[in-house]
């Protein structure tokens, strides 16, 4: 089974080439400490809807705090859709309609009198191409500071949220160079220290690997386990093998011929990948489909 | 076997016969094309050169330290003077007046479609602005006669023609030039940009202010200079709402004279052709078109720096 999951993620695997035979996964996430604290969002009965054409059906389930939580499944299940349930860019897109409850430190995310720009400097986000202001390094990190009226040391700020994304020793000596000049790797870090700039307690990551080379792949996962100490992580990938690497716990969701996105099954990671209790989980991560 | 290759031989031969005609007309066409841009490229260089001999033969009669620094522009006169300032300042007032109307208006306009209008409300806006554009110009300038000074006549004493009333019709008339432009370079802002603005908490009229329009500046900044460049080379409404009194003045109120308006005057009127008060038309013809020219140029530098943002 190992040897089979093993094989199947080498393959389909973005080539990190960082597979290590045998143990891929991280046990820090014991199910002891998992029910310490409460959730960092409460996902419940979640359905979405692209104008007439469904993408979620009734979604429900707890992202745990300070971990780093995976969405995987076939492109197209309506893992980046759920992603942006969590910090409301779904509104952004017209003709979009929700069903359902996020909470968020038990606050409905959806409610009435919550404006959503509020709930996204609580949940921050690092999307899929590294998306750099074309601005210079440092008023990238200090952009969401500024907007949301930072009073404090800008400096400072911005040389803790460059080394928190492990990128200051590469960027110090020349903050005010264009973010858009260094490298898809670098950029991407940037996006990251620009995001954890506003003090967010969640991070949330679209594929954020997909564009970048191994070397800058395997920095950012790093970057997502160590971040994980600070701010809960969801992180969609398509990289069965990074989900097995960065994730404590993971969601596997598949859509059927309805185009519905549904959560097939939630679980710890290692679970996941040596124990799956749905057949079609099991198909999909030794890539019998999608 | 005879029938048979004659049959394949009959229909091939047939083929290529119609494939030559075919190439024979994609030829012609080619040639009809050519021909087209050609003559567009021979009448473009044939106007400079006109400009050019023409002018040059003025600066013969006139020195051009006469003509660029002189203040009085009698050039119809018993008493001439060759004087150009006064028609190069009234056709930067009205340039410039204009601007204070288009580019405000023009921007919020373009702001507003690009990132505020709903698809429905951006379908109907569209259209207006480009109706706006298709308007005759002889028609502004009737409307600044007959609406616009009399509307400034409420607040103070412009006389019948006046710079005040051309300022304001060029500026209306602008408009679409500057929102239609700037719509396009604020719409060519990467929505990856927007995106990442709203994700760390930024309102609608954050992403905007912050990101969109800075990412789209060059390209903004380009439509206002082609809008002015535009307001340089307005004609109709400035001739009937300026008046043609060559006037070196700050006073909007006072009537003025163009170069575009100087130069219908002169072709309108009776002026005999080969004489210095004909040729002075090409000069400040001349004069114009570098001007334009310029402003030309530098946008589509602006605009060029502008696409290498996002390569
Ligand atoms: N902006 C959108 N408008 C309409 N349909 C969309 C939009 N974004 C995604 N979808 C549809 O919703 C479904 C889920 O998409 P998505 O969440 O992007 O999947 P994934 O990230 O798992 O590949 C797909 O069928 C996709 O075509
Ligand atoms: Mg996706």
């Amino acid at each position: 089974m190992v040897g089979d999951t093993e094989r199947t993620a080498t393959q389909s695997g973005a080539g990190a080439g960082t597979a290590t035979a045998g143990v891929t996964f991280q046990p820090q996430a014991s199910e002891d400490d998992a029910p310490a604290s409460p959730p960092a969002v409460e996902i419940r009965n979640v359905s979405l809807w692209y104008g007439s054409q469904q993408a979620l059906g009734n979604v429900s389930l707890d992202i745990p705090r300070n971990r780093v939580t995976a969405l995987i499944g076939p492109s197209g299940c309506g893992k980046s859709t759920l992603l942006r349930c969590m910090n409301r860019m779904n509104d952004l897109i017209d003709g979009v309609r929700i069903e359902g409850e996020v909470f968020i430190d038990g606050e409905d995310i959806y409610g009435a009198e919550v404006d959503p720009s509020d709930v996204r400097r609580v949940v921050g986000m690092v999307f899929q191409r590294p998306n750099p202001f074309p601005k210079s390094i440092y008023d990238n990190v200090a952009f969401g500071a500024r907007i949301n009226g930072y009073k404090g040391d800008m400096d400072g700020l911005v040389e803790e949220s460059l080394r928190r994304a492990a990128l200051w020793d590469e960027v110090k000596d020349d903050l005010k160079k264009s973010g858009l000049a260094l490298s898809g790797g670098q950029q991407q870090r940037l996006c990251i220290a620009r995001a954890i700039a506003v003090n967010p307690e969640i991070v949330l990551m679209d594929e954020p690997c997909s564009a970048l080379d191994p070397i800058a792949t395997q920095r950012i996962e790093d970057l997502m386990q160590d971040l994980a100490s600070d701010y809960t992580i969801v992180v969609v990938t398509h990289n069965m093998q990074q989900a097995a690497r960065v994730s404590h716990r993971t969601a596997f969701m598949l859509a059927g011929d309805d185009l519905v996105g549904r959560l097939i099954e939630f679980e710890d990671t290692d679970r996941i990948f040596l124990n799956p209790g749905d057949e079609r989980t099991e198909q999909y991560i030794t890539g019998r489909f999608g | 076997m005879a029938a048979e290759s004659a049959a394949t031989g009959g229909p091939q031969s047939a083929l290529f016969q119609r494939r030559r005609g075919r190439q024979l007309f994609e030829q012609a066409i080619g040639w009809v094309l050519f021909l087209c841009a050609a003559v567009t490229v021979l009448t473009t260089v044939g106007i400079v050169l006109i400009l050019v001999i023409e002018g040059l033969q003025f600066f013969g009669d006139v020195s051009p330290w006469e003509f660029f620094t002189g203040t009085k522009w009698t050039p119809l006169y018993t008493n001439q003077a060759f004087g150009v300032l006064p028609l190069i300042g009234g056709t930067l007032m009205v340039a410039i007046g204009a601007a204070f109307i288009s580019v405000p208006v023009g921007s919020v306009t373009a702001i507003y479609l690009s990132e505020f209008a709903s698809p429905n409300v951006r379908a109907v806006l569209k259209p207006i602005l480009e109706i706006l554009a298709g308007i005759p110009t002889v028609v502004y300038g009737y409307f600044a006669l007959t609406a616009v000074t009399p509307f400034i006549g409420n607040f103070a004493e412009p006389t019948i023609f006046n710079a005040a009333s051309a300022m304001v019709v060029v500026g209306i008339m602008t408009i679409p030039m500057v929102s239609s432009l700037s719509d396009d370079a604020l719409h060519a802002v990467p929505q990856d940009l927007r995106d990442a603005a709203y994700a760390v908490g930024s309102t609608r009229f954050e992403v905007t202010t912050r990101v969109v329009y800075p990412a789209a500046l060059s390209g903004v900044i380009a439509s206002y200079i082609l809008a002015a460049s535009r307001a340089v080379g307005e004609t109709m409404a400035v001739t009937i709402a300026a008046g043609s009194t060559p006037n070196l003045t700050w006073n909007p109120l006072e009537s003025i004279q163009t170069m575009t308006a100087f130069i219908v005057q002169v072709s309108l009127g009776d002026t005999p052709h080969g004489t210095i008060e004909f040729r002075t038309i090409f000069a400040v013809a001349l004069t114009l078109f570098v001007m334009t020219l310029v402003m030309n140029v530098i946008a589509a530098r602006v605009t060029a720096r502008f696409r290498e943002v996002y390569d």
